[in-house]
């Protein structure tokens, strides 16, 4: 009876209201982190008050793998930074190493580089787009986009050999021609495409749970996204016309004819709108490369071992997630003294509190898939 | 949206026709203008400027450490230059140097569409002023680089390792760290900690 009593007047004790901050670890293992990132939230009832990203999961020392080993050896180390899109980072490797000298790469390597570059541009997407609708709660589109990524993956297949890390182009141009099939099948793919995207857009731009999610959430402002560093279309949805593409072109991008859409609003709807518009962008930049790809060769003659003179660079190219930049640091031997990687995913991660301060516990699922990040980029 | 792709046309265009000048000039006139402005100035705040085979977007600006932090606020505010986002923040060590340790600020211009990069050297265990108040992206990069590097950042907001575990030793960029044995771990059972903390 006594005992009774006694929990009694505790339950009551404890019915006195009162709020406190509360803590939720969300991650490493969680799927809507998109890899192995540990975010620690700070919640005041369901609204977000502070927010911590804990990131190194995936830390395996790929820059100081870079200072110890030749230039051509690095290359299927850049494979393993942004996965998704490998063959860009491959790009961007082999036109940062170029810059040391002043050989001249054919043009049909520059168009065939331009064209798998879009096509890497479109698998990293697909990607994001089905596992950023997963997350928010649209099952189809997940499958859809799978359906498309796959055709592209068996292109790399069908060219390098290599589905994920392709390790696709060589220093001084591509290690051989492309096959006569994988044009044909590029084309075919070029041409039920755009009906796709149309697809997607069917179930998503106009759905009325998916704006409610979406519109308004996770702002950020075309000065602050300059001020946070942000690239890729997490800074053209905030309205500031920036592509590389454009700014600084490389590979066969000074012949090719495309519009860089950029957003008003910077919210996370504006994100899914730049990126289908970038992925119809992309088809045309991979029609042009298909209707104007010369004949001759691949690769120009390059020496044996790669000794840059000495000196250092910065070099960047349009990453499907942003800026991707190496700053190299040449000793004037066959190993690169420094090798520095400019990591979009991790600048851009870098912004998430920002993002997400006094938003609502559910929209931080929404606002980090919206950033599009690759952990194995952000850690290296 | 055209009119904005137009522009940045017509920027490429600026670019290059700039850049095919300085071919048989000397050295010194690429980004002779930046530097130029710097001396007027900030008189004797920089040491050397250099640029890989005259590229005009590899202009690098080795400065005084003092001085670091006014020329990076100039550059930030400068209406012509303007200098608005720091893309890439890093270091390099050179052991043999007296000045081992170099940091690395690579500014660029959205509006000119230009880069510059500014230098700075250090002795060992020197810090240097944090510019995460000018630019927020600094703040994590500056984390990195105290991380594998051990440089720290005085005024920076919340300087801790950021890639490794906060338990590690020593600083893995470093010349001097080796590629194998010392620094691997011994799996220890975690103590229980606050989540948070």
């Amino acid at each position: 009876m006594h005992e009774i009593e006694e929990s009694n007047s505790k339950i009551q004790t404890s019915t006195v209201t009162g709020t406190e901050e509360f803590v939720v670890n969300m991650g490493p293992q969680h799927p809507s982190t998109h890899g192995v990132l540990r975010v620690i939230l700070h919640l005041e009832g369901e609204t977000v008050t502070d927010l911590d990203c804990d990131i190194g999961y995936l830390h395996r020392g790929t820059e100081k793998i870079g200072e110890n080993i030749t230039y051509s050896m690095f290359m299927p180390y850049t494979d393993r930074l942004d996965y998704i899109a490998a063959p860009s980072n491959n790009l961007a490797w082999v036109t940062a190493v170029e810059k040391f000298f002043d050989w001249e790469i054919p043009i049909r390597a520059n168009y065939i580089r331009s064209m798998i570059a879009e096509f890497s541009r479109i698998a990293s997407h697909l990607l994001w787009l089905a596992t950023h609708a997963l997350d928010i709660g649209a099952m189809t589109v997940f499958l859809w986009c799978f359906r498309e990524r796959e055709m592209v993956l068996d292109l790399f297949e069908t060219a390098f050999g290599g589905r994920l890390t392709v390790n696709a182009f060589r220093l001084g141009g591509l290690e051989q021609d492309v096959p006569e099939k994988f044009l044909t099948l590029a084309q075919e793919f070029i041409d039920i495409f755009p009906s796709r995207i149309q697809d997607y857009e069917t179930l998503l731009t106009n759905n009325r749970i998916w704006i409610q999610r979406t519109r308004g959430v996770g702002i950020i402002s075309g000065e602050d996204a300059v001020d946070f560093g942000l690239t890729g279309p997490l800074l053209r949805a905030s309205g500031v016309n920036y592509d590389l593409r454009r700014a600084k072109p490389y590979a066969a991008y000074p012949f090719l004819d495309f519009v860089v859409p950029t957003g008003e609003n910077g919210d996370i709807y504006d994100r899914y709108i730049v990126r289908i518009e970038e992925l119809r962008q992309s088809v045309k930049v991979i029609q042009q490369c298909l209707d104007q790809l010369p004949v001759g060769p691949v690769s120009c003659k390059t020496p044996r071992t790669i000794k840059p003179p000495i000196g250092e660079i910065y070099h960047s190219i349009e990453n499907p997630k942003g800026e991707f930049g190496f700053y190299i640091v040449s000793d004037g031997s066959e190993a690169p003294y420094r090798v520095r990687i400019r990591p979009p995913s991790f600048i851009n991660l870098a912004a998430l509190k920002k993002l997400c301060m006094g938003e609502l516990v559910a929209d931080v699922v929404a606002i980090i898939g919206s950033i599009d990040i690759v952990l194995g980029e952000c850690d290296r | 949206m055209a009119d904005e792709s137009v522009q940045g046309e017509n920027s490429e265009v600026e670019e290059e026709t700039s850049g095919s000048n300085p071919e048989e000039d000397s050295k010194e006139d690429v980004g002779r203008d930046i530097v130029d402005v710097l001396e007027g100035k900030f008189p004797g705040s920089s040491l050397d400027t250099e640029a890989f085979n005259n590229f005009e977007d590899e202009l690098s600006i080795t400065l005084k450490t003092d001085s670091l932090e006014e020329v990076a606020l100039f550059l930030k505010d400068h209406e012509i230059f303007q200098f608005t986002m720091l893309v890439d923040l890093t270091a390099v060590n050179y052991p043999d140097e007296d000045l081992p340790l170099q940091v690395l600020y690579q500014l660029y211009s959205i509006e000119k569409n230009r880069r510059v990069r500014l230098k700075v050297k250090l002795k060992e265990g020197q810090s240097l002023p944090t510019v995460s108040n000018l630019w927020s992206s600094a703040n994590w990069m500056e984390r990195e680089v105290f991380d594998l590097f051990g440089i720290s950042f005085s005024g920076h907001p919340d300087l801790r390792r950021i890639l490794l575990p906060d338990d590690w030793e020593s600083h893995p960029m470093l010349k001097n760290y080796p590629l194998e044995g010392k620094g691997e771990r011994v799996y220890e059972k975690p103590q229980r900690k606050e989540i948070g903390e």
